[in-house]
Formats: structure tokens, sequence, C-alpha cells
């Protein structure tokens, strides 16, 4: 152990644990030891709370009716809205868009801004870390339109560097999309630097932000990009609520993405003319609820110290890693400097999926397989590694339980 | 209430001797030479891929059955004793002894009822691959289990590509 394992004084676990129920639950008789955050965060009381009084005290459609209850319920849609703007420093209320979650955000920018701004030639670059949900619509869309898809390499450690996308960005570069932080490897990208050299080319960049925003603040004017997109339920929100956050005029340059209630202005048979955004992207009755709880999410996390919770984080990043070192056979996968609290590994003679099968006997929740990045597999030369990754209530007793649940797997598969 | 106890014993039922032996050191993990027809199975949840080749003779006899591909102690373990088992058998029997096995691991039939329901010749064969019966504490692993039979009999249909998903 060379490094300090501390975590700051400020920073009360036991009280983040307290408000996640589901956390003092067991399974197979074994202490939960949750270590899938990366795949979905546990909820804490307060989202939970939200959602319920919601539907037992302030639920009704939104925008439509004149009578109370959709007013309140509209207001508390629409001030959702506004803690996201707050929560990612938006410039506008309009530029944040409510989808179901950060696939369909993506969807939604290459079936719209991707098919009017890019033709055929026309190239988006992307990294070989990219989670399939930032693959596969751009290779939808290069179907549509005959556009290329350029893809920057990852380093042996997860690192990627800076030279790689001065190489890969040139002028027929239309978009740049790629992780804030990588699912598999917990590498942060340096967003910032490549967000400098899309738009020296004249490019766009789109950040997926599933992995990004839950470990750290997040400054969309900061960062430097034009499009940020997250999901809610990986942020401590429920499912079925993503964002999209883009520059207005982008916004208003793109067109809709689906037709319905709500994203119009006036309907005739002849020609309808849309909303301004965000509602011309909200066609039809949006998840309200969800919406409202990402809106609690927000102030959940907004009551913590998060600067603490990150420096928490870290410690346990460190932790596993010194620990994971020191069992015989693994081999950890993603090291590069200043990673978010994201660990893959593989153990010599012990597939993924073993692990995970004998693992959960401990009541110790690891993510297994591919982790919908195919492509990094390939690369890395596995087809599946084993992922635990560390949430704000996750301990270092945890940690130990995972190395204990490893060895014990160790006597049960080798 | 000893709580341990009856997960060990999940586990030591999954993985049991010989399918960590079949997993580490499966037989036939090869191609078949001027085999006959050929298949990938795909399991889209892990990445997992086996591909299985077969050489039948003109009188409908696998003279020859083997895989390739990645996969987890399960699937190898299960692909290793399908191609022992089935090598020197009429190709006709491979949907039966596969309903057997798929059977064992969903837990529908114990081993003797899946050795009456396959010809007498394949009993030996049903003695091993009821070790992968395990699995049927494990839902989400049957797939596992049976991905290389899937594979099998895509290739004996002469189709190319299977997945546990369909």
């Amino acid at each position: 152990m060379n490094k300090p394992l501390t975590t700051p004084s400020s920073y009360d676990v036991t009280k983040v644990r307290a408000d996640f129920p589901i956390l003092a639950r067991e399974v197979h008789g074994k202490p939960l030891v949750y270590l899938d955050s990366a795949a979905s965060a546990q909820k804490p009381q307060q989202v939970i709370d939200a959602i319920t009084r919601v539907y037992s005290h302030e639920y009704a459609n939104v925008h439509r009716g004149a009578y109370y209850l959709s007013e309140t319920a509209t207001a508390a849609y629409e001030a959702a809205r506004e803690k996201v703007r707050g929560f990612i420093n938006a410039a506008h209320v309009s530029e944040v868009v409510f989808t179901k979650g950060a696939t369909e955000a993506i969807n939604l920018v290459a079936a719209t801004w991707g098919r009017k701004f890019l033709k055929e030639g026309d190239e988006i670059v992307l990294t070989t870390v990219e989670h399939h949900s930032n693959i596969v619509p751009w290779q939808l869309l290069r179907e549509a339109v005959g556009c290329v898809l350029t893809v920057v390499p990852v380093a042996a450690d997860g690192s990627i560097d800076i030279a790689e996308f001065a190489k890969a960005i040139g002028p027929k570069t239309k978009l740049v999309a790629v992780a804030h932080v990588s699912n598999v490897l917990g590498t942060v990208l340096p967003v910032r630097d490549i967000a400098d050299l899309a738009h020296a080319a004249g490019a766009k960049i789109l950040l997926d932000g599933c992995q990004g925003i839950v470990h750290a603040h997040v400054d969309v004017q900061d960062l430097g990009c034009d499009f940020y997109v997250f999901s809610g339920h990986k942020l401590y929100g429920p499912t079925g609520i993503g964002v999209l956050w883009a520059r207005q005029e982008l916004l208003e340059a793109m067109p809709p993405y689906q037709g319905g209630g709500d994203m119009i202005d006036t309907v005739t048979f002849a020609k309808t003319t849309w909303a301004p955004p965000p509602a011309k992207f909200e066609a039809g009755t949006p998840p309200i609820v969800q919406a409202i709880g990402l809106g609690a999410a927000i102030d959940y996390l907004n009551s913590l110290d998060r600067v603490a919770a990150a420096k928490h984080e870290t410690a346990l990043l460190r932790y596993a890693m010194s620990s994971l070192q020191q069992v015989p056979g693994i081999r950890l996968i993603g090291t590069a400097p200043g990673k978010a609290a994201v660990q893959s590994f593989v153990m010599d003679g012990a597939h993924p999926h073993d692990l995970a099968t004998v693992l959960d006997r401990s009541g110790v929740c690891v993510r297994a397989g591919h982790h919908c990045a195919q492509p990094l597999m390939d690369v890395l030369g596995v087809t599946a590694t084993t992922r635990a990754s560390f949430g704000i209530y996750n301990t270092m007793a945890e940690v130990d339980a995972l190395i204990a649940a490893l060895r014990r797997a160790q006597e049960v598969l080798l | 209430m000893n709580q341990s106890a009856p997960l060990n014993d999940d586990l030591r039922s999954l993985y049991q001797e010989i399918i960590l032996d079949h997993g580490k050191s499966p037989r036939n993990f090869r191609v078949v030479e001027h085999a006959s027809c050929k298949a990938q199975g795909n399991n889209p949840m892990c990445g997992d891929r086996v591909t299985v080749t077969a050489r039948v003779s003109p009188a409908g006899v696998l003279e020859d059955v083997a895989f390739e591909g990645k996969g987890c102690a399960i699937s190898i373990a299960s692909a290793s004793m399908m191609s022992e088992a089935l090598a020197g058998q009429p190709a006709a029997v491979a949907q039966q002894l596969f309903a057997a096995v798929h059977d064992l691991c969903t837990g529908k039939l114990d081993a003797d009822q899946a050795k009456a329901a396959v010809p007498p010749v394949l009993g030996d064969s049903i003695d091993k691959l009821a070790s992968l019966s395990g699995v049927r504490q494990f839902p989400v692993r049957v797939k596992c289990a049976t991905l290389p039979w899937h594979a099998l009999i895509s290739c004996l249909d002469g189709k190319t590509q299977t997945t546990t998903e369909k």
C-alpha cells in the first residue's frame, strides 16, 4: 500500500449510505456490496420520496390543462429543467431537452442535426473507447448520408493522446463525438483540448457525459462543447429520463426529431409550424415524473460536498487498484492517470462471467461482459472484462469484500 | 440457519470438477478438417463467440465435431462435452440430445429422465452432460450452456450464424 487511503474528513459516507435504503438489504444472505454504479446507480430516499409525492399528490399531464394540478405538475417539470440547467451551468434553460435517456439524446442529434448538416464524405471523429450508443447512431447516419467515421486509438494504459486527435481532425471533420469518461476504463478524456481542436477545424463536438457527470462537476460552457448528453439513472435519478444539452443556435437550426403533441406551434393539414426549443424536441407526453425525480437527484447531489465526494471516490479507486494488484493473476485494464472511479480487470483462468457469478453469491455486484464497447474489447484483445465501479456511497470495507470474494472465486474456479 | 452452506452447494454444483476440467482443457478445440458445415454462435449479452465445425458423412453420420472460440467455463465445457458426445453419432440425434441438455439446464428433466429421452447409446454422454444441470440455479447462465448447441444445430441446418437471443 503506497498511497494514503484516507477519505476527506468532511465526507461522511455512513450518512450518505443511510440515504440509500437498498444498501441495507442482503443478497444471497450476504450484505449487498454494490459495485455497478457505472451501469446504474442506486437511488436515495429523497428521489424515491419525490416520485411517490408526485404520484400521490401532484400528478397530472403537463403543458395542457388549465387546472391547478396540471399547473403544479408543469411547474415541477419545468423546475426540474431549471435544476439541470444550473447543474451543468447552461446559459439558457431552453437549451435543456429532456429525452428518455442518453442513447435517445445521441440518436436525436444524429437524426436531426446529422441528417440536416452532414453530407457524403463529411467526417465524424470517434474514439476506440466509445459505448455502442455513441457508435451505432453515427453508423445509421453514415448509411443515410454517406459520411465517414474516423476512430482515434487508445493507448495501452487506456489514455488517449491529444496528438491523436490533432491527426484525426481535419478540414472534412464536421463532428467529434466522444465520451467525457470511458465507461470501461475510467479514462477522463482531455475534452477541453479536443473541443478547441474541433472548433479550430470548424467542427462541432458532442460529449457523451454518462460517466463524466457522475464523477465530477460539469460546466458545459467551460468544457467548450456543443452537445452534452447524460442519463438520469446513472446520476442517482430514475430510469427513463436523459438530457440533451445543446447550444441554443444549434437547437434552433435542427429540425424536429419526432412529430406529435407538445412540439408544435400551429397544425393544419397544409402546414405545421414547430414550437421553439426545447419543446420542439419533446413530442408527446414527456417522462414527467422521471424528470422531477432527476431534479430531486440533482438537489440531493447539491446537498453534498461534491468535491469531497469526488475525493472519496478517488480514494476508493486508489485502494481498489492497489488491492486488486495484490491478488495473483489479476491484470488491471485501464490505468490512465487521473481516471475516474471505474476499474476493469481480468483474472487468469477465470472468465469474467464465471467471476461475476461467484462474486454474486458473496453479495458483490460487479459488471461482467463487453460493457457495450465491443470495438474496445477487440483492441484490448479480450472478449470481456470484469468491472467494479464506485459511487458516492461505497466504502473501503466494500473494496475489501470485493477482494475477499475474488480470492474465494479463485478457490472455486481455479 | 446457516446461510452460507447452500450458496456453496449451488456454486459447487455449477462449477463441478468435470466442468472446470473441460473448461480449462477443452476437447476438440480446433477446426474440423474437410468440414461439411460451420456456424458461429454469439451471445450478445456477453460477447462470447463459439464457432462449431462438423463433418457429416453421406450416410448422415457426424464423423467429427469441433469448436473454437472464447467463452466462460460453462459454455466452453458444454461445447467440449457436446463434441465428445456426438462424434460418430447420426446427425439426426443432435437435436434430440440438445433438447435433453436444454431440459436438464432449465430443470425440466433430471438426469434419469434425460437419459430416458435419448437413444440408449447416448446414456454415458448424458451422465457427463448432466453436470451442466447446475446452471438451473443460475437462470442467466443457461444461455452459456446452450450457446454451442445453438451453433451446432444451425451448422447442421446449413445456417452460418446464430445467437442466444432468438
